[in-house]
């Protein structure tokens, strides 16, 4: 049995009188792929900004190898090794791709055993992404799909443990899906846990090994890929792709 | 710029300053140029928060007073201690409660939109005028005398020595920025403009980057404060808070180009010596309403300023050619 | 002091009667910052402006300042559709609202200032109206005409913006816009459009309120900086897009100074909405009946 990294006991938001989570209950083992789906507003959202550290929870805990971070600010948690991706990529626009990955490689890989040569390290991730030679362009004019691949050419700067890609794929063609799903798996084989929300459901189930399936706040499914396709449950809260 | 071309122009500066001392007796030039230097030191340090951070004081002429009165409060208790101590003791200690103000500011409100921190830094400067205002240990609404002292040796008269403590005092301000923009402190700050939220998640510390930032803002505001009451030996809180130095604050960064360290040197040298040019030759009223006027310019045609103008101009030329 | 029953009385009404008048100088920022996110810092020179119609119009023409901050509306609404399109044409269309804007109106506050200063210089200005210096009363209370007529008029004026906020089309979209934009765009308004009507609205409401301030006391050109703590004093307190929450906070800004007025010495007074204003920001920033952001 691997061991747990991620452990999120009764986690519960409240905005105002909405409810977003309710009592939610997940965990993630170690280099594990985890896909997180639901309708929109299930809080798919909420849950990953509890567990970065963007938002903090009304009740509950948030526990990550070990250490209980359910108060942490977000950059500690990123310290510690999550690090997330945004729905809408949010790029450095005054500076350079490179650039771009130096912030995380200067205030996060060094509490992560960081170390070596940062022109050598920033290279390497720019050469897996595929944006070689690309180093000195300007971020504030990429495509769609190049800013999914900065966002995860930044969240890999971070020497995460823990990566959330927060619907890095939506609105992009099917090959561009492709790109990024394989940048996904090559992460994952460096031994990098992922949690994907996605609506995209080819991604989804391909990616995942495992599925949770969440509803107005509260999950709803649990299981793997083979699974979550055949529930009634699932089918009846959200008709996905 | 690099390193050893900053620091040349830093000496040559200097030189030129002493010399300058030296060779010449006209006041007046001495009166401008301090003038001018104190709007660059007030707009590199608003720069290093503002520019920085994308986080907007309005309330810079309270961290100037605050320097201002940190010199007449001290020099008063010292003397009754017995004491004259000398300008660069002054200089320290506004440095030292500018930059806890700063502090203090920045923790009660860099949590918040920029929006609100904006607001309050005009709130607390008014309320500081309303303090210091009825404060009678430091003249109150009616104001404080300071003697001139007897100029220091070498100079031969005490404005040249005003003016050549802030030549120094400017290019310190300089020296502080430019480091910051070449650090991974300032690489952070960067970040922080560029995308908050973003920064946060990648591990930037940003409300410490951000308090750090505005508390260094504060300690250089204050210096440039500092020798004030000796320059116009009569100060109240009327002339201490004018709304002008604020304005200046915001106008010659934005002139010459927030994102760099050099950007207020530009605005300042421009704006400063178009403003004192202006309010000889036609009048002081309309030399206010100027700075006004060119900030909505700047603003509104070429937020960059003049320094990102051209270097966008210049990257575009490189493209093309 | 306090328990001097007529002198707390008279407190809480005068209270009262300013935290109506607060409620016509907030109304506007409330438009602009509450529903529009357009932080309007130069509101209160606007409003300056305004009052300085009036002393013109009743010290060239006798009008009484009312009529002649009704009559300047149509203006301020222009004024107010030209404004906004320079700001969204600069900022908003890019994205870069914060830092610049923030600038803008910073310049534009200090620009009117100057100008007015150039105009007629830093001497406080009257206005002459007949009512201005009586005084009813009732009972242990005094009503000062000065307070109670701008009383009277911030409500209707308050009264009549939410009525059209809540019943009209217009009105309503104004309300929408801030909270679903593209809502808004499928039912066929124009979002642009209707955010200049509504930051003009909101400058006609500095035409009214300018008047309403010179009837209470003389005016002069440095004025509006004591206002710019008020009015945002009031929007974050009574909460970001609420009209009554913004209503609300006035009177509670009113009732506050009044009573420091009063019973501390009206020397502090302009502390009381700075010190209201970092209070509510370091506690909650959402404001009494904010939405949570």
């Amino acid at each position: 049995m691997a061991e747990r990294i991620l452990d999120v006991k009764g986690l519960t938001k409240r905005f105002g009188g909405f409810v977003a989570l309710n009592a939610i209950d997940l965990y993630l083992e170690e280099g594990e792929r985890l896909g997180l789906i639901g309708p929109n507003g299930s809080g798919k959202t909420t849950s990953i900004n509890c567990i970065s550290g963007s938002l903090f929870g009304d009740e509950g805990s948030v526990v990550f190898r070990g250490s209980d971070i359910t108060r942490l600010a977000a950059h500690q948690r990123t310290h510690r090794g999550i690090v997330r991706s945004f729905q809408i990529p949010r790029p450095f626009r005054s500076m350079t791709i490179l650039q771009n990955l130096l912030i995380p490689m200067e205030y996060t890989a060094p509490h992560r055993g960081g170390g070596g040569d940062r022109e050598v390290e920033a290279r390497e991730i720019l050469d897996l992404v595929g944006f070689a030679g690309r180093a000195n362009d300007n971020s504030g004019r990429l495509t769609q799909v190049d800013m999914r691949k900065l966002e995860l050419a930044r969240a890999l700067a971070a020497k995460p443990q823990l990566l959330i890609s927060d619907e890095a794929m939506a609105g992009l063609s099917t090959s561009e899906v492709d790109e990024i799903l394989g940048l996904l798996f090559k992460l994952n084989e460096r031994g990098v846990a992922v949690i994907m929300i996605e609506h995209i459901m080819r991604a989804v189930l391909r990616f995942s090994q495992r599925v949770i399936v969440l509803d107005a706040g509260a999950k709803i499914f649990e299981g793997t890929p083979d699974q979550v396709v055949k529930d009634p449950l699932v089918e009846k809260a959200y008709l996905g792709e | 710029m690099k390193g050893w071309g900053f620091w040349i122009f830093v000496a040559l500066a200097l030189a030129a300053g002493f010399v300058f001392t030296r060779v010449s007796n006209n006041e007046y030039y001495f009166f401008a140029s301090y003038i001018v230097l104190q709007s660059l030191i007030m707009a590199t340090a608003w720069n290093i928060l503002g520019g920085f951070t994308g986080y907007v004081n309005f309330g810079s002429a309270g961290f100037f007073a605050v320097g201002a009165y940190t010199t007449i409060a001290l020099q008063k208790y010292l003397r009754s201690l017995g004491f004259d101590a000398p300008l660069p003791v002054f200089i320290v200690a506004a440095a030292a409660i500018g930059g806890l103000i700063g502090l203090g500011a920045g923790y009660l409100t860099l949590r918040l939109r920029g929006v609100y921190f904006a607001i309050a830094t005009l709130a607390l400067a008014i309320v500081a005028q309303t303090f210091i205002s009825n404060w009678d240990y430091v003249g109150a609404a009616k104001g404080a005398y300071i003697l001139t002292p007897d100029p220091p040796p070498l100079f031969s008269s005490y404005v040249k020595y005003l003016f050549m403590t802030m030549l120094v005092l400017g290019l310190l301000a300089l020296a502080i920025s430019r480091y910051i923009t070449q650090s991974k402190f300032g690489r952070g700050l960067a970040a922080v403009r560029d995308d908050e939220v973003a920064a946060e998640c990648m591990g930037v510390p940003t409300l410490r980057l951000k308090l750090i930032s505005a508390t260094v803002m504060g300690a250089l505001m204050g210096v440039a404060g500092a020798p004030y009451p000796f320059f116009v030996t009569f100060v109240d809180p009327l002339s201490a808070f004018q709304l002008n130095i604020a304005v200046n604050s915001i106008a010659m960064p934005m002139i010459g180009g927030t994102a760099f360290w050099y950007g207020p040197l530009v605005g300042a040298l421009l704006l400063g010596t178009a403003q004192e040019v202006i309010s000889v030759t036609i009048s002081s009223e309309i030399n206010v309403l100027l700075v006004g006027v060119v900030l909505v310019s700047f603003v509104i045609l070429a937020p960059k300023g003049l320094v990102g103008l051209f270097s966008d101009l210049w990257r575009r030329g490189k493209r093309d050619g | 002091m306090i328990t001097d029953p007529g002198l707390f009385l008279n407190a809480v009404v005068a209270g009262i009667l300013l935290g109506g008048f607060y409620a016509a100088v907030a109304l506007g920022l409330s438009i602009a910052f509450g529903q529009l996110d357009i932080v309007n810092i130069a509101h209160p020179a606007f409003i300056i402006i305004g009052s300085y119609f009036a002393y013109y119009f009743g010290a060239h023409y006798g009008f009484d300042p009312v009529f002649t901050g009704i009559l300047m509306t149509p203006f301020f609404f222009v004024l107010g559709m030209v404004v906004y399109r320079i700001y969204y044409v600069s900022f908003e269309r890019t994205g870069q609202e914060s830092l610049s804007g923030l600038a803008f109106f910073f310049g534009l506050m200090f620009i009117i200032e100057v100008v007015l200063i150039m105009i007629y210089g830093v001497d406080y200005r009257l206005v002459p109206a007949s009512y201005i210096g009586m005084n009813w009363k009732i009972g242990l209370v005094d009503f000062p005409l000065r307070m109670a007529v701008p009383f009277v008029v911030s409500m209707v004026m308050t009264i009549s913006l939410y009525l059209f906020l809540s019943r009209t089309f217009i009105g309503r979209a104004i309300l929408a816009v801030s909270q679903d934009r593209q809502a808004l765009q499928l039912m066929g308004a124009n979002p642009i459009r209707i955010k200049q009507i509504a930051f003009g609205l909101a400058l006609a409401t500095a035409s009214i309120a300018g008047a309403l301030l010179i009837i209470i006391g003389p005016v002069e050109p440095s004025i509006n900086r004591e206002y710019i703590g008020r009015v945002f004093a009031i929007v974050v307190l009574g909460g970001m897009g609420s009209i009554t929450g913004t209503v609300l906070a006035a009177f509670i800004l009113g009732i506050a100074e009044s009573f420091v007025s009063t019973f501390a010495g009206p020397s502090w007074a302009p502390a009381v909405a700075f010190g209201i204003l970092l209070v509510t920001l370091a506690v909650r920033p959402s404001g009494i009946l904010g939405r949570a952001s």
